[in-house]
């Protein structure tokens, strides 16, 4: 077959091909991810995939930079909690010395309601994410979007009203916590629902990645506080009952629906993969015991496979956490905003 | 490269426009054709069996997606291996009964011979033949199993000192080798897979830090938290240099492929 012959009788009903070629260039390094089996004798299909990429439809399915946003309006939702319960006004710091560092009185009173390990531990988790909004800002460059305001988010749950179900979070630690929680769980199954995405960008895939563990091991410390008690200095020797008042370090079943079943109880049930998922990925609750499911190969169920061992039921699926699609994750995410404002749809 | 036998005619089939003459067709022309052509040869002259360069008395995890969940394997077994031999030592039978550090054990023992389960089950039935063996020894010398936290200075590390190490070296791992999963459907699909073990393997690692120091769970040594708050990751050769402290001779990992 003739390559050159190909492109040149496009060039003759479409002048702009090779230009749809440079302006996409990532298609070229993208062929080289397809890795093993790429011979000559897979030359057309190599050359439709290469087509497919210039000429292909829209996809409706979120690009890298999608992605990076709608990860940094969750990391915007986390950073302005922790700065309003515990230091500044809200907004983003940007450094040691750069402002929103003024601690209130009332925020003087509230830290005191918690342990020197539980505070010192909440003033790391509030770095690390004011850090991931400066990190994904000067990721995204100017594709970046404009930061929310603090006044759009209502962490009382209350859309801007009274009576919001979290009423109190800003007062009361174990509410605090209990919110805090909730945010990081979504966070971990955002992230790991929005890496299929990010695959074609090698090094934003790892950095999301890098993101998404710290996240983990936030949700995961926030638990171990919540079970050991927010004035508790050693809440590590607490042993978690797995549930939604006393959890594990890590999700056991649903996690009796959270730490405010009433409103978290989404943020460990299913979701719903979007038309543009790639076959095999679904979003089941945290209680799914079935893995290792592909494109072409059902998962298995591990419960049922390795029955001989005789491990509790939860430990199967506790060894697993599960994404969550945008979909579902801005819907959680809406309980935070107020009424009126488009963050999340 | 090593076992390649490329079709000569085929090259220099496919190579022949290159050599002929420029006539009236634009630079840009070349530019994308000549990137697209060179992409294509490149990813031929990657290894067509498992990837890597053998190297006698290791173990080949191969590269590309089977690479990836191979090495996984391997480190899975490592931490399974771990938390069983923990079982039978005295620190372990000495924790009391219904305490937060014997739950703790017992879950990270249950979820890695499930994570170790896992894998051997994807790998048998996705790529039977390039699995690298079920049986990996370990080599826990380094490990007193009768001891809690070691003390600074120590010969051996102390049960939790090694399980944080574990853990860590866990996470580091699975978010440095993501990137050589491959790019098609099924890689996705383990890309998702992976995601929904290194979170959990996070969660474990953060407490484990809590157990040993409480508030621990991301300093600086497992987070740039004086900078973008990441994770920071290792390479599969760095964290082969590591875990092949813990394997026996004859079960050091070769990475090779995952580059």
């Amino acid at each position: 077959m003739n390559f050159f012959q190909i492109l040149s009788e496009i060039e003759k009903t479409d002048p702009e091909v090779f230009e749809r070629f440079d302006s996409r260039r990532r298609v070229f390094q993208h062929m080289t991810g397809f890795g093993k089996k790429m011979t000559a004798a897979a030359l057309p299909l190599a050359m439709g995939a290469i087509f497919n990429k210039a000429y292909g439809q829209t996809s409706s399915a979120p690009s890298v930079n999608d992605v990076l946003n709608f990860a940094l309006k969750l990391e915007y939702l986390e950073a302005y909690f922790y700065n309003l319960g515990l230091q500044g006004d809200g907004t983003i710091f940007t450094g040691a010395g750069s402002g929103n560092t003024a601690i209130t009185p009332a925020q003087t009173a509230f830290r005191a309601g918690f342990s020197a390990t539980n505070l010192s531990s909440l003033n790391k988790i509030r770095t690390d994410e004011n850090n991931h909004v400066n990190f994904l800002r000067s990721a995204l460059g100017t594709n970046a979007i404009a930061a929310p305001a603090v006044s759009d988010f209502d962490f009382t749950g209350g859309k801007g009203g009274a009576g919001g179900p979290f009423t109190g979070v800003f007062t009361n630690p174990a509410l605090f916590l209990a919110v805090a929680q909730s945010l990081e769980d979504t966070g971990v199954r955002a992230y790991k629902g929005g890496a299929p995405y990010l695959a074609s960008n090698k090094d934003v895939l790892t950095a999301a990645l890098n993101i998404h563990s710290v996240e983990a091991r936030h949700a995961s410390r926030l638990r171990t506080m919540r079970r050991g008690g927010a004035t508790n200095n050693q809440a590590s020797a607490t042993a978690g009952a797995g549930t939604s008042a006393s959890p594990k370090s890590w999700i056991t079943g649903q996690d009796g629906g959270g730490a405010s079943p009433a409103q978290t109880a989404p943020i460990y049930a299913a979701g719903s993969a979007p038309a543009y998922t790639p076959a095999g990925i679904t979003f089941p609750a945290e209680d799914n015991v079935t893995q290792g499911a592909t494109d072409t190969k059902p998962g298995v169920n591990l419960q049922t496979a390795l029955a001989s061992f005789n491990f509790p039921a939860s430990a199967f699926s506790e060894a697993f956490d599960e994404p969550l699609d945008v979909p579902t994750v801005s819907a959680i995410a809406k309980t935070f905003v107020k009424t009126g404002v488009t963050l999340f749809g | 490269m090593s076992n390649i036998k490329h079709n000569a005619s085929d090259d220099a089939e496919f190579a022949k426009p290159l050599y002929t003459p420029i006539k009236r067709r634009s630079f840009f022309m070349y530019a994308g054709a000549t990137a697209g052509a060179t992409a294509l040869l490149l990813s031929g002259c990657d290894d067509d069996n498992d990837g890597g360069n053998p190297i006698p008395g290791m173990v080949n995890v191969g590269a590309g997606s089977v690479g990836v969940l191979n090495y996984a394997y391997a480190l899975e077994q490592l931490e399974a291996g771990f938390y069983t031999t923990l079982r039978s030592g005295a620190y372990y039978m000495g924790l009391a009964a219904g305490s937060a550090e014997k739950q703790i054990m017992d879950d990270l023992y249950y979820h890695e011979v499930i994570h170790r389960e896992f894998f051997k089950a994807a790998l048998g039935r996705d790529a039977a033949t390039a699995k690298i063996t079920d049986d990996l020894k370990p080599d826990f010398s380094g490990i007193d199993f009768g001891i809690r936290v070691s003390t600074a200075g120590a010969a051996k590390l102390g049960v939790l000192n090694a399980a944080k190490a574990f853990e860590d070296l866990g996470v580091s791992a699975y978010n440095g080798a993501a990137r050589y999963l491959s790019a098609d459907v099924a890689g996705l699909n383990y890309l998702v897979a992976a995601g929904k073990i290194v979170s959990v393997e996070a969660r474990h690692a953060a407490l484990i830090r809590d157990l040993i120091s409480e508030g621990s769970f991301v300093d600086s040594d497992v987070v740039t938290t004086g900078t973008n708050g990441l994770e920071i990751s290792k390479t599969p050769t760095e964290v082969a240099t590591m875990a092949n402290n813990f394997l026996m001779a004859g079960s050091k990992l070769n990475v090779s492929g995952l580059v």
